[in-house]
């Protein structure tokens, strides 16, 4: 009995006296922060993504707090809901942004750009891209090794094995642009998403010449103008043989989705298919009024 | 013509691969594996059989139904931790034991880490070592074998077991000594787990391994000098207390712990140095256990702590950078 | 330290070194050296024969391009190389073989060495001669040592240690006394410094021939040095070592320990442009392969396409998997078949799918069988995995910037690991960011 009496008693003074030594030291090193940062850090998504340019939602906090205004953080995971309350923690004035998503320009699926060599080295997109230009004619294409499925911590991106391209789950994509910085082709784009997802971009960066690029791939932007010139926004500007919409400028109305020869251009998420015959009809009937007028 | 394949520098390869390598080690051990049929029988059959079939179902259960990954039964690695397995068995080891010790060599020691590669400690060894802490009785009724094929085989303590037992009673090692000539130890005369006995097999198939530069002979190298340099002062100073050198290196499995088991890639360092020093550290672990120690062999945990701290070694152990020297 | 020991697989080492059939066009790249690209000098339509510059140099660090053939300028246009990167091509379509007033193609020996060290590094420099042996690294440049330092010993790496390759070889017996009157040019060059001809001991014949064209031509402190035989001992740091027992530090030059080493195709080069005023319009090229129904030593013109080439040994045979230019360790896979040679084109190899298929990768056993292979003592293993997690500091704190590419950690791993890919990631993020810390430092 006194031995475990003993026991118990050398425990207990024991573990009284290793808990003072570790209050004294935390007393001893306790550091002074801005309780500011703890409350704007559990308002974070907590995915520490670096999406926002810091090394995570720590990092942004401290920075956040010290910052004069918002205007250089923007946490692109938790959107404007989540700027919202840390502007209201910090008591600053948010500035909304419309929501972005990643876009993959590159339509270039297996049938339509033949694979002209066989690549067997590491399956990564960088290692692929030091090498050569790819195992297609495409040299601006995608890899299709799926460095930007490995950098996405969200499980928004995955390769779809019929067309060997990467395809983007608009619901988990939270714009934290880690895809964006993966792909050594730069082939994907944070694009605002657009009212109720609608969007319309060219899915190309080829830049060679219409023939070349078009045989090397037959969903190729050709960079034949016909966008930019049926487009009656002034949305779309071909640079180097390659279209690019301008997404603020863009009015979704989807001529130039109709006319594209190579259908190099998307229009995702709209609820009616395309009719390319009406949009084309109607084309004509402007472009008619319109002579009329000239003459 | 097909397509031409483009891949990075270099565009040829060694021929050697996992398998081809770990082939050679099943090759190198197939003389003791030989030999202990011969000389044990059917026994020792059923030991090597249980614990090779059972090692290579388990990694191939255990990759396909828990870890869901590609079976890597092919390797042979699963192969040669149960024939090392069953060299530290004795070949009375009922089947349900060294199937024990297969679990515990696979299961536990190997894929419970992650595989091949990635386990810290011998899986063979943690499993002897498991099933000697487990199985006492079993494990330590070892047989003398004689003649061909074990007809008349006379079970007894192996020579270590007979030293400590005798140490304790207070008889001279000299004495005890005196019963084992040095052919008989190098021939299999004498009492053992079935890899114990045969160190001529044995060495020839290490001499194999380094011929087929399968292996860097450091390690071994290494423990051997050790284990003569330690035993011989305390052999000097008093005989009758402490056995001699050469009676250490060719009992208690020292040679199939120091060509085989302490030679093992997964758990030896890189270096040749680290190599080294791990080899010192066995040869002495061991001596300090036969000596010092409750059990009469300390191949085996020797083996075992060392393996614990090859990261260190490979971190301390860094060949020369070219041009930072 | 470290190498591996591939087998030397030198099986056109028999064939003489003949002359490829000029093509009907070729293709000048402007960026065939390390350095600055070149700048065309010629418009389209213009007439030039062999030996005329066609492109400038593009900076400090550059190169004369001259027309490796006589004919019109067809077009100066983008084009793709071998690994299908489009640079500038001068496209020369050819009209007979006229060459430029003032080169001495005859076959006579020139062996008075000018006095003037100055004089001869500008008529390599007027000759347009890069190094041949992989770099091309302008060989005038080279042969400028930066102020302070001082040049001990000139190297000529004669060793081709990588396998297949004979076209050095080749050189090296055909025309021992034209690289010894290079190497000795090369010397005068650097003041007159010893020079050592390092050659592996697996060309006995070339030694011999070598020794031979030494002791005849009798230039003072030439000596012919017999190489291990070990993949890589050509490679500069490890000749260095071999020849004057000095190691050259993490991203120093050569020169700092006092070396300077030039390929015995650019020994050859020297000896052409600064006695026989050629400038630097073919090189050898050795076309092999089991599968090819001959092997060959070529003398190709710069800008020849590879598929000409190919034309000439019969085509690509049947059961061709990769088309390499340069040796199996160290050169590049072939994308594009209408890619040129360049100045530094120094094979064409076809491998088998068999030969050259990697297998599968498997968990690494840590065998350490790559760390034994690296000849800077690195350890490929760690790097692999650093590089993989993106932990650049920690690469750089294990030297992966000094990887030199050799590719012996890929060639011995047994788990068949891509250790050399992802180590060649990790060294440029490295050396990026090296460069990064020198610039805000200035």
């Amino acid at each position: 009995m006194s031995v475990l009496l003993g026991t118990v008693v050398v425990v207990t003074v024991l573990g009284l006296v290793l808990a003072l030594v570790l209050y004294l030291v935390a007393q001893r090193f306790k550091v002074e922060e801005d309780p500011r940062i703890d409350e704007v850090e559990k308002a974070m998504p907590g995915a520490n993504c670096g999406g926002c340019g810091f090394a995570g939602c720590r990092a942004f906090a401290e920075s956040a707090v010290k910052a004069p205004n918002l205007d250089s953080h923007f946490c692109p995971v938790g959107g404007n809901e989540t700027m919202g309350k840390v502007a209201a923690i910090l008591g600053y004035q948010l500035k909304e942004k419309a929501p972005m998503v990643a876009v993959v320009r590159c339509n270039g699926s297996c049938e339509a750009r033949p694979r002209v060599n066989e690549y067997d080295g590491y399956a990564s997109c960088y290692v692929k891209s030091l090498l050569y230009t790819g195992d297609t004619a495409c040299s601006y294409g995608c890899l299709g090794c799926g460095d930007c499925v490995e950098a996405c911590q969200f499980g928004a991106l995955s390769m779809d094995p019929a067309t060997g391209l990467p395809v983007v789950d608009e619901a988990k994509c939270t714009a934290c642009g880690a895809c964006v910085k993966a792909c050594p082709k730069h082939v994907i784009e944070l694009r605002p998403k657009g009212p109720r997802g609608m969007r319309v971009f060219v899915s190309c960066l080829n830049k060679d010449k219409g023939p070349v690029a078009r045989k090397a791939c037959a969903n190729a932007c050709i960079g034949c103008g016909i966008c930019e010139r049926t487009c009656t926004h002034a949305a779309i500007k071909v640079d180097s043989n390659v279209a690019y919409i301008d997404p603020a400028l863009c009015k979704l109305c989807r001529e130039c989705e109709a006319l594209c020869p190579t259908g190099a251009i998307h229009g995702v998420n709209f609820p009616k298919p395309l009719d390319k015959e009406g949009v084309k009809e109607r084309i004509k009937a402007r472009t008619a009024k319109k002579e009329v007028k000239d003459e | 013509m097909s397509k031409l394949i483009v891949s990075p520098s270099p565009h040829i390869h060694s021929k050697d691969s996992t398998r081809s390598l770990m082939r050679d080690v099943v090759i190198a051990l197939s003389p003791a594996v030989l030999c202990s049929v011969l000389f044990y029988g059917l026994g020792a059959l059923v030991v090597m059989g249980v614990s090779v079939a059972s090692c290579v179902l388990l990694e191939w259960a255990i990759t396909k139904y828990l870890l869901k990954k590609p079976s890597t039964v092919g390797d042979f690695s699963a192969v040669i931790t149960g024939i090392l397995l069953a060299l530290n068995l004795p070949y009375t080891t009922p089947w349900w034991v060294v199937f024990i010790g297969a679990v515990v060599a696979i299961g536990v020691a190997k894929m419970s880490f992650g595989g091949l590669g990635q386990n810290i400690w011998n899986p063979a060894l943690v499993g002897r070592v498991f099933l000697l802490v487990s199985f006492p009785t079993y494990m330590t009724n070892w047989t003398i074998p004689h003649g061909w094929f074990g007809a008349d085989a006379v079970s007894g303590p192996t020579p270590l077991g007979i030293i400590q037992e005798g140490i304790m009673q207070g008889v001279s090692i000299k004495e005890l000594t005196a019963a084992y000539d040095y052919k008989s130890l190098l021939l299999a005369n004498i009492g053992g787990s079935s890899g114990e006995a045969f160190v001529l097999a044995l060495l020839a198939g290490f001499v194999y391994l380094c011929i087929r530069k399968v292996v860097k002979p450091w390690i071994t190298l290494s423990i051997f000098a050790t284990v003569a340099l330690t035993a011989l002062p305390f052999w000097l100073i008093n005989p009758d207390v402490y056995t001699g050198p050469i009676f250490n290196l060719l009992t208690g499995g020292l040679v199939l712990g120091a060509c085989f088991m302490a030679t093992d890639y997964v758990t030896s360092p890189m270096s040749v140095k680290g190599g080294i020093v791990f080899g010192v550290g066995i040869g002495f672990l061991t001596m300090m256990i036969r000596y010092f120690g409750s059990y009469p062999e300390g191949v085996s945990f020797a083996i075992l702590i060392m393996n614990s701290v090859v990261p260190l070694l490979n971190r301390w152990f860094k060949q020369p950078k070219f041009g930072r020297r | 330290m470290g190498g591996v020991h591939p087998h030397d697989m030198k099986i056109s080492r028999d064939c003489a070194l003949e002359q490829l059939p000029v093509s009907p066009t070729v293709y000048l790249g402007v960026a065939q050296h390390i350095g600055a690209p070149s700048v065309p000098c010629v418009a389209v339509g213009d007439k030039v024969k062999v030996g005329q510059v066609i492109a400038q140099p593009g900076g400090a660090v550059g190169a004369f391009i001259h027309s490796s053939v006589s004919g019109t300028v067809k077009s100066i246009a983008s084009r793709p190389d071998l690994a299908g990167r489009c640079t500038t091509h001068i496209e020369i379509a050819v009209e007979g073989d006229e060459w430029l007033e003032g080169i001495d193609t005859s076959d006579t020996l020139l062996t008075t060495i000018p006095e003037d060290p100055k004089a001869i590094v500008e008529k390599i420099r007027l000759g347009g001669v890069v190094g041949l042996g992989g770099a091309t690294f302008p060989t005038h440049v080279k042969l400028s040592p930066p102020p302070g330092s001082k040049c001990e010993r000139i190297i000529i790496n004669g060793c081709e240690c990588e396998p297949y390759l004979t076209s050095d070889f080749r050189v090296l017996l055909e025309k021992s006394e034209q690289v010894v009157v290079g190497a000795a040019l090369l010397q005068k060059a650097m003041g007159g410094v010893p020079c050592t001809i390092a050659i592996e001991e697996n060309k006995p014949e070339a030694i011999d021939s070598i020794r031979e064209a030494v002791s005849k031509l009798g230039y003072a402190q030439i000596e012919v040095m017999e190489m291990k035989m070990m993949y890589p001992q050509g490679g500069e740091k490890q000749l260095i070592d071999a020849v004057m027992h000095r190691q050259v530090g993490s991203g120093a030059l050569p020169i700092s320990v006092g070396a300077v080493v030039q390929n015995v195709g650019t020994a050859l080069a020297v000896y052409e442009a600064v006695q026989k005023n050629k400038p630097l319009i073919d090189n050898s090229v050795t076309v092999t392969g089991a599968g090819l129904p001959r092997q060959a030593n070529l003398l190709v013109r710069v800008g020849t396409p590879l598929q000409d080439i190919l034309d000439y040994m019969g085509g690509i045979p049947e059961g061709t998997a990769k088309i390499i230019s340069g040796g199996p360790m160290m050169g590049r896979a072939v994308a594009n078949l209408q890619a040129a040679t360049v100045k530094g084109t120094g094979a064409l190899l076809l491998l088998s799918e068999e030969q050259t298929r990697r297998a599968p990768e498997t968990s690494c056993i840590r065998c350490g069988k790559c760390a034994d292979a690296c000849p800077m003592g690195l350890e490929p293993f760690l790097l692999n995995k650093l590089s993989k997690t993106k932990d650049w500091e920690a690469c750089e704190a294990n030297a992966a910037q000094d990887c030199i590419e050799c590719g012996c950690c890929l060639y011995s791993c047994p788990a068949h690991i891509p250790l050399l890919d992802n180590i060649r990631v990790g060294k440029g993020f490295v050396l990026s960011a090296i460069r990064a810390r020198a610039a805000t430092k200035k």
